[in-house]
């Protein structure tokens, strides 16, 4: 079937040296990855994984991250391609199955080129020193005068070229350089890294229809599959008829599903599974089914309450994350002169992810093994998680990855995988579950409902001398380990790590019980920590009656490089990329400068509003200007963005990904929202949840990349987090309104 | 038996007669060039054309197009087989939708985009000289999570302008499938 075909195995990953083809038989293991824990990070590579080139000249480069839309699957074969001096037309790509040899494979954090550029770079050169060996060897010539031009090697001083596709089988036989021996390009030698041309590989396929989505695999055989899963999470069926269900033409038959149990990981729900010829009729099966449903200790979720717990917590003192200075005494000194002391509150919502294509996939269990199909951010999640569920091992299944309609974090979690793992070794045949829209809604791995508390003691010149921030959600460790109630993963996204200058500070966490899957969601928990923390400046920036750009300018301070006192893995980042208030400086200047802040006449319920956020390591700042119409209906007429990410691989991809986070937070900001009734989710598809449409999303979203020669940092996410509060702050300029919860719609604007 | 063109094709159906147009064309024609979203006319990933009018083939059962003509992404534009790549040189020809849609790259993850286009074509057919409400107007039952309004709009002008330059006569192509 297609996508067996489109995907099949090729000679040269079957590890080996078949006639006329090159593999590059390196052993290339970044040295942050061994040095990582976990099982994907310390097991050995494969060798003979990244790329090959064959006898007609074709170069073949494995991408082992996945394309959801961010382009880490053009990216990274870019870098390589680029080393290599191979012409970029002659690369095909080869989409790398879930496995451990090529270490962490996990399309998430905005980390896909971070993580891999310097071993991507590593591939290129390499190839690129044993095709010049071999050249040279052919030309009896020192490889020193030899050079490269896109996929041929060049004899400088006779002009003679001989091209990678008729070298290939001799440098095939060559030894490989040692890492140190490489040659790479210097930065203005790069043909592809940062240049305007670099489009996405399946960019032709997209346009018309041929690209392979996850809805779109198929297998020869296969059945399909729609589970009816438990309304509240933990549910067991009491009861179930499903005579009206199997009268439904082509519905085969239904199997009951076990429901899941904390640990919650990423295992199936259970359920009943309606099995049909196609999956139209597994839909019309499943509205036939009858099912009573026992109680779970999640039926008393009620949003309402529920937020108030939250609140009274973060009235508490929590679990301090960072300290710097003494804020109580600050704040007792402060009480004792009468000086200013603010409070605010901020909240937002539960969210989904909804992509636009619904959590799919297909599956065969055959002989003890595996084979799946699936849109997933990371097809070892996929191993990990089918493994156990059929208790073969790990190493039995095998994860083809499609591409993805969407990610945005929740296809880093396979539970439909399962499903169709599960399903097929009961039925003996490959199945495909299919999730409606109300499947991926119901039953997402939500984004955290949040309460922050905020309080600041301020000075004369209006700048505060104390600043406490307390926030409070469910975390998502809570999906791996069911008595967590501490986000201490969370911290380190925009709350242990906030460098204003201010001389006390004090960021704490308090605690929150769970009763959804908890998961991240496209910038995860920046997205409420950067809602209270900018929201926040710029109510101490109106209170001192300053202008917010110059306000935040002062609060970012002097140029400088903080020091974070981090552990672990955030540590390692803070060596790599120390937090460089000079860069955050920059891009706060330059959307100032870009929407004419200060120089323009807004006119009546006309407002910009700005927050600067540093996330995923890269700095972006967002202006946003509001029109607030006479019903109180929020435009967007402009935003400005300013981004500095550090080197980066495809300028344009980039504009796209930040112009897209201006339409993520407009979402969010505007209309996200899941509440739930005894335990049950309200929300169902995009009538209920709704996200923007052409007619309210920014009119024009302007994106400037600072030029610079740091390392690559993260580009998926980092646009999400400073729209929400340049939006709200915008409409405090426009109507003096202040909103504190999200979404907007809470707040009367007229 | 419901009988009806697809691309040209004639074709027959004696299955569900409630079954929605979108199963049809993914899981018995597979044709799935045409994306499932939301199943209730609310995001448009599926959007095809009816005798040459956008519709949401999740909503249109397959009782009601007895002696339609159904165009789907597959075809708006020549396909030639042995020549499998669009947008690459010696390629054939794409509609000026999809080319504008190449030139503005428009897609990241590319899910929507050909519920996009297919909207933009019915658009451009009424409607050649779309302004940027016309195109509000026309494209927000089209929803796209990853955020590429910007881009859609954009390519909606010059495809309109290529359009206008060289005549229409693309927008109506439709051929018979390749064998």
């Amino acid at each position: 079937m297609r996508i067996v075909e489109n995907v099949s195995r090729r000679g040269f990953l079957q590890g080996a040296i078949v006639s006329g083809v090159f593999i590059l038989s390196a052993r290339f293991v970044p040295e942050r990855l061994w040095a990582a824990e976990g099982e994907a990070a310390a097991a050995a590579f494969d060798p003979t994984l990244w790329m090959s080139i064959a006898a007609d000249g074709t170069v073949t480069i494995v991408a082992h991250r996945s394309e959801m839309g961010c382009g880490s699957r053009t990216a990274l074969p870019l870098v390589v391609a680029d080393e290599l001096d191979a012409d970029w037309p002659r690369v095909k790509i080869e989409q790398a199955t879930g496995d451990p040899k090529y270490g962490d494979q996990d399309t998430d954090g905005s980390h896909s080129v971070r993580s891999s550029f310097d071993l991507m770079r590593q591939v290129g050169a390499t190839g690129r020193a044993m095709l010049i060996t071999a050249a040279a060897a052919e030309w009896n010539v020192p490889a020193k005068e030899c050079s490269t031009e896109p996929h041929f090697v060049v004899h400088r001083a006779t002009g003679r070229k001989l091209g990678y596709g008729e070298l290939a089988t001799a440098a095939a036989k060559l030894p490989v350089p040692n890492k140190e021996a490489l040659h790479y390009k210097s930065r203005e030698e790069w043909r592809y890294i940062g240049k305007e041309s670099n489009a996405l590989f399946d960019l032709p396929d997209m346009v018309t229809g041929k690209a392979i989505f996850g809805m779109d695999a198929a297998m020869p055989g296969m059945v399909y599959a729609s589970v009816e899963h438990p309304p509240v999470l933990g549910q067991k069926i009491k009861s179930y008829d499903d005579k009206a269900a199997l009268k439904v033409a082509g519905v085969q038959k239904t199997i009951v599903m076990e429901t899941v149990t904390p640990p919650h990981l990423f295992k199936p729900l259970g359920g009943v599974a309606v099995i049909g010829d196609n999956t139209w009729a597994t839909f019309k099966g499943r509205k036939a089914l009858k099912i009573e449903w026992g109680s779970s200790p999640h039926s008393s979720y009620n949003s309402g309450p529920y937020r108030k717990t939250l609140e009274e917590t973060s009235h508490k003192p929590g679990k301090v994350v960072r300290n710097i200075g003494d804020v109580d005494a600050e704040f007792a000194k402060s009480a004792q002169a009468g000086t200013k002391i603010i409070e605010a509150e901020y909240y937002t919502p539960h969210l989904a992810h909804v992509s636009m294509e619904p959590p799919v996939a297909v599956a065969e269990y055959r002989d003890g093994k595996v084979q799946a199909w699936a849109p997933t951010q990371n097809p070892q999640a996929v191993q990990d998680t089918v493994a156990p569920a059929l208790g073969i091992k790990k190493e039995d299944v095998t994860c083809h990855v499609t591409l993805l309609g969407g990610g945005f974090g929740r296809k880093s979690k396979p539970d439909q995988v399962a499903e169709a793992a599960i399903l097929s070794k009961q039925l003996g045949k490959p199945v495909k579950v299919v999730w409606t829209r109300e499947d991926d809604i119901h039953f997402d791995f939500f984004h955290s409902v949040a309460a922050m508390y905020m309080k600041a003691a301020v000075g004369e010149d209006g700048k505060p001398t104390a600043w406490l921030q307390r926030t409070v959600y469910p975390p998502i460790a809570s999906t791996f380990d069911a008595s967590a109630v501490y986000a201490d993963d969370e911290m380190g996204l925009g709350w242990n790590n906030l460098p204003f200058d201010i001389p006390n500070h004090r960021a704490e966490n308090g605690p929150a019980d769970y009763h959804v899957r908890i998961g991240w969601l496209r910038s995860v928990a920046n997205i409420y920590h950067a809602f209270a923390i900018h929201s926040f400046a710029d109510e101490l920036a109106h209170q001192a009656n300053k202008d917010s750009v110059e306000y935040l300018l002062q609060l970012i301070g002097p140029d400088r490089i903080v020091k974070l006192d981090l552990k672990g893995d955030e540590a390692e980042d803070d060596k790599t990329y120390p937090v460089d208030t000079a860069r955050w400086r920059r891009v706060v200047e330059i959307a100032a400068h870009n929407s004419g802040w200060g120089k323009r006449a807004m006119g009546k319920g006309h407002g910009l509003g700005i927050a600067a956020h540093r996330s995923f390591l890269t700095y972006v700042a967002t202006v946003v200007e509001v029109e607030v119409d006479a019903k109180g209906q929020v435009h967007i007429p402009n935003v400005w963005t300013a981004v500095d990410a550090g080197t980066i691989v495809s300028p344009d991809n980039i504009r796209n990904q930040f112009e897209g986070a201006a339409v993520f937070g407009t979402s969010l900001a505007l209309f996200g929202e899941i509440t739930a009734t005894n335990g049950a989710i309200d929300q169902s598809n995009f009538n209920n949840f709704q996200i923007t449409r052409m007619n309210r999303a920014p009119r024009y979203v302007d994106v400037e990349i600072v030029k610079s020669d740091a390392p690559p940092a993260g580009v998926g996410e980092p646009g999400v987090p400073p729209f929400a509060p340049a939006l709200c702050n915008a409409v405090f300029a426009a109507t003096g309104k202040r909103v504190r919860e999200l979404p907007l719609s809470k707040t009367k604007l007229v | 038996m419901i009988r009806l063109k697809v691309n040209g094709k004639e074709r027959t159906f004696d299955g569900d007669p409630d079954m929605p147009l979108l199963w049809y064309l993914r899981d018995v024609a597979s044709l799935t060039g045409t994306k499932f979203g939301c199943g209730m006319s609310l995001c448009g990933a599926c959007t095809v054309h009816q005798n040459g009018e956008a519709i949401r083939s999740c909503s249109t059962a397959m009782k009601e197009l007895t002696g339609s003509e159904i165009t789907t992404i597959e075809g708006i534009a020549p396909l030639h087989p042995s020549e499998p790549t669009p947008g690459s040189p010696g390629a054939p020809a794409l509609h000026p939708v999809q080319k504008a849609w190449m030139e503005i790259r428009v897609p990241q993850c590319g899910y929507c985009q050909t519920g996009q286009i297919m909207q933009v074509i019915a658009m451009l057919k009424d409607n050649k000289n779309p302004s940027d409400d016309d195109i509000d107007v026309a494209m927000s039952g089209n929803l796209c999570r990853c955020g590429t309004y910007q881009r859609v709009r954009a390519a909606i002008h010059v495809a309109a302008k290529e359009m206008a330059a060289h005549g229409s006569a693309a927008s109506d192509v439709t051929t018979e499938e390749p064998a």
